[in-house]
């Protein structure tokens, strides 16, 4: 089921959490709202699902499959919202918390005893948490909450679902596997979903689309490798990633990161595996730098490199490509920029 | 002189203080305690060899073979069932709206509820008497419909309920605050009702804290003595509670009665206690699970 939002702006008090905000989301979609935190991004997630209200305004609307829901409780709206700390129910187990909302549910849409254990016992399988049914909350490691806390939203076979920072309190490890198990699980049922992350690599690897906020408005959205590749803007560039930042000057000469000098023409974006290393006898235009740190675990060969005036420029090499001059410590080098991004809005 | 340091530290001091410590509890507890329970059996006068213990149990009992005795500790446990009950639906509403809402006079109702505790029961009473009494507009027009407030039953509860009033709130209004609103939240987004939330939700998390609260009120309801003590008249029979009939036994030097009637009290007092521990114990052990 599509959702619409239309020019959603939200006050808190002086602060403008959201300003204007408009969005689409197609069926069957696994959205991404990035941003740092007071971005709005958790305030826009709350405000569709009807947990915080918005300025009324003319054309201010928020359509389910085309039809608004402005006005509509919450419990009608029929969301799966998955909450930051999870926020089970403490004092019921593991079953319970996946049968309320099933258990609440009123008139005819009552489902018997056998048919809501039935359920549940499907969805605890579906987490792969079968035996622990009868554990309470504060019985499970934090992976185990987050996939509760799924399932019980799932319960009530929501229209979408909305997930504020999914993996946000898990370690490392806990929150690639349940990366991939969530996406495994989209995959299968097909729900259409919105979940709040801050961190960059978790919404490239995870959304089908990435909705990039700041401060209260949308920077960019598009497909991951649209808003990577071809960032709008300054902002969107600098978020997604590590991101190294030259000057030219009016002699030709690239300076990194100075802004302080005034013949300064353009300033140029690079990404850390977008810059060529060469020992500085090969010649050519680049930055003299020195090699000041190289690590070499892991999938790629990383190195942190320090100019003239102290500034540092982070390279990312494949290993292959490291081998050829095999720079250490202590190695001058010049930085070469293999691609560089220019902003059109960037004034001097 | 390393050795007699440590001594000195670890067992002089510590002795010293602990000691203390029980010589005050001794004196100004356990002491006074006792003497409530060797008054009301006559042990004084078994010690001086004047009377037999059984003489001593058997007046025991006898004081309860009072006519006055029955109604007083009749008339206490109404109180209190009227009173306890009342707080516990004030102190929940009241304790819900401050920790999970933000209103304009929040603070103002915080320090209200606190009120009773910071004023002295007797005018807490006497507010009552102004209130309701015969010179009040109010009490007039009581007066005429054949209303008694003052110096009757209702004028009885009315004050034991205001100076047991903050006792479930306080021990409510930190608990929610700590608890949030997150659970809440998400019982309302799976589709529960208000009421739903409350019964499912909210009065499961608060349960401990609630029934503490409403230990210590009723403990306070039943012994209750200055602001029931101005409202009440001591009617003898008719508006004495526990607490005050102990008063008039005592003021017309009938002692044995006097402590009689206050053992009851000094054993809510030590029921009370023991609850409240277990139910600390309880908490304590849940929160380690």
């Amino acid at each position: 089921m599509s959702i619409e939002i239309k020019n959603i702006t939200k006050r808190f008090g002086n602060f403008t959490a959201l300003n204007n905000v408009n969005l689409k989301v197609n069926d069957g979609e696994l959205i991404a709202l990035l941003g740092p935190s007071g971005s709005g991004k958790t305030t826009l997630l709350r405000i569709i699902a009807g947990l915080e209200d918005f300025e009324p305004r003319d054309g201010t609307d928020i359509l389910f499959k085309g039809k608004s829901v402005v006005g509509d409780p919450i419990g009608k709206r029929r969301i799966g919202f998955v909450f930051q700390h999870y926020a089970l129910f403490r004092h019921q187990t593991v079953f319970e918390n996946i049968a309320f909302g099933l258990r609440v549910r009123r008139g005819n849409e009552r489902l018997s005893r056998t048919a809501i254990k039935k359920r549940v016992l499907e969805l605890i399988h579906l987490i792969q948490l079968d035996t622990l049914e009868n554990r309470y909350p504060d019985q499970l490691s934090g992976g185990q909450r987050q996939r509760v806390a799924l399932a019980r939203a799932l319960a009530i076979e929501p229209k979408f679902l909305l997930l504020d920072e999914p993996f946000g309190a898990l370690d490392a490890r806990v929150r690639q596997n349940l990366r991939r198990w969530l996406r495994k699980l989209h995959d299968e049922i097909k729900l259409t979903s919105i979940f709040v992350t801050h961190d960059q690599e978790e919404a490239l690897e995870l959304a089908d689309r990435i909705v990039v906020m700041n401060e209260g408005r949308i920077e960019q959205e598009g497909m991951p490798s649209e808003v990577f590749h071809k960032p709008k803007n300054e902002f969107v560039m600098d978020f997604l990633g590590n991101v190294n930042l030259f000057h030219e000057r009016e002699d030709g000469s690239s300076v990194l990161g100075s802004e302080n000098t005034s013949d300064l023409l353009k300033k140029y974006f690079v990404r850390p595996h977008e810059i060529d290393l060469v020992p500085p006898d090969n010649g050519g235009r680049g930055l003299p730098a020195v090699v000041k740190r190289v690590q070499l675990a892991g999938s790629l060969a990383k190195m942190e490199l320090v100019d003239a005036d102290g500034r540092e420029i982070y390279v990312e090499f494949s290993h292959e490509k490291y081998n050829v001059y095999q720079f250490q410590v202590g190695n001058s080098v010049l930085a070469v920029p293999r691609k560089t991004v220019v902003f059109d809005d960037y004034a001097i | 002189m390393m050795n007699t340091k440590t001594r000195w530290t670890e067992y002089i001091v510590p002795g010293i203080i602990i000691s203390a410590v029980l010589v005050f509890l001794a004196f100004f507890l356990v002491l006074p305690l006792a003497v409530i329970f060797a008054e009301a059996f006559s042990f004084n006068a078994w010690l001086e060899g004047e009377s037999t213990l059984a003489e001593g149990w058997h007046a025991y009992w006898e004081s309860f073979d009072d006519k006055y005795a029955l109604p007083a500790i009749k008339l206490t446990l109404i109180a209190a069932a009227i009173a306890v009950p009342a707080n516990a639906v004030f102190g929940i509403a009241a304790a819900w709206c401050i920790a999970k809402f933000n209103f304009w006079g929040k603070n103002v109702l915080i320090t209200l509820i606190d009120l009773p505790l910071a004023i002295s029961p007797v005018i807490a009473g006497l507010i009552f008497v102004l209130a309701f009494g015969q010179r009040s507009a109010l009490g007039g027009w009581l007066i005429d419909h054949n209303i008694k407030i003052i110096f009757a039953v209702p004028g009885i509860v009315l004050a034991t309920i205001f100076v047991t009033f903050p006792f479930v709130a306080r021990e409510l209004i930190p608990l929610m605050q700590e608890q949030g609103t997150l659970e809440e939240e998400a019982a309302v987004s799976l589709g529960a009702s208000g009421w739903q939330t409350f019964w499912r939700i909210t009065l499961p998390n608060i349960k401990w804290g609630l029934l503490y609260g409403l230990i210590l009120c009723n403990a306070r309801a039943m012994g209750e003595f200055g602001a029931v003590s101005v409202v009440s008249g001591h009617i003898r029979g008719e508006t004495n509670t526990l607490p005050l009939y102990i008063e008039t036994l005592y003021a017309s030097y009938a002692t044995v009665q006097s402590f009689t009637m206050a053992t009851l009290l000094a054993m809510l007092g030590i029921i009370t206690l023991i609850a409240k521990a277990a139910v600390e114990w309880k908490v304590k052990r849940e929160r380690m699970k």
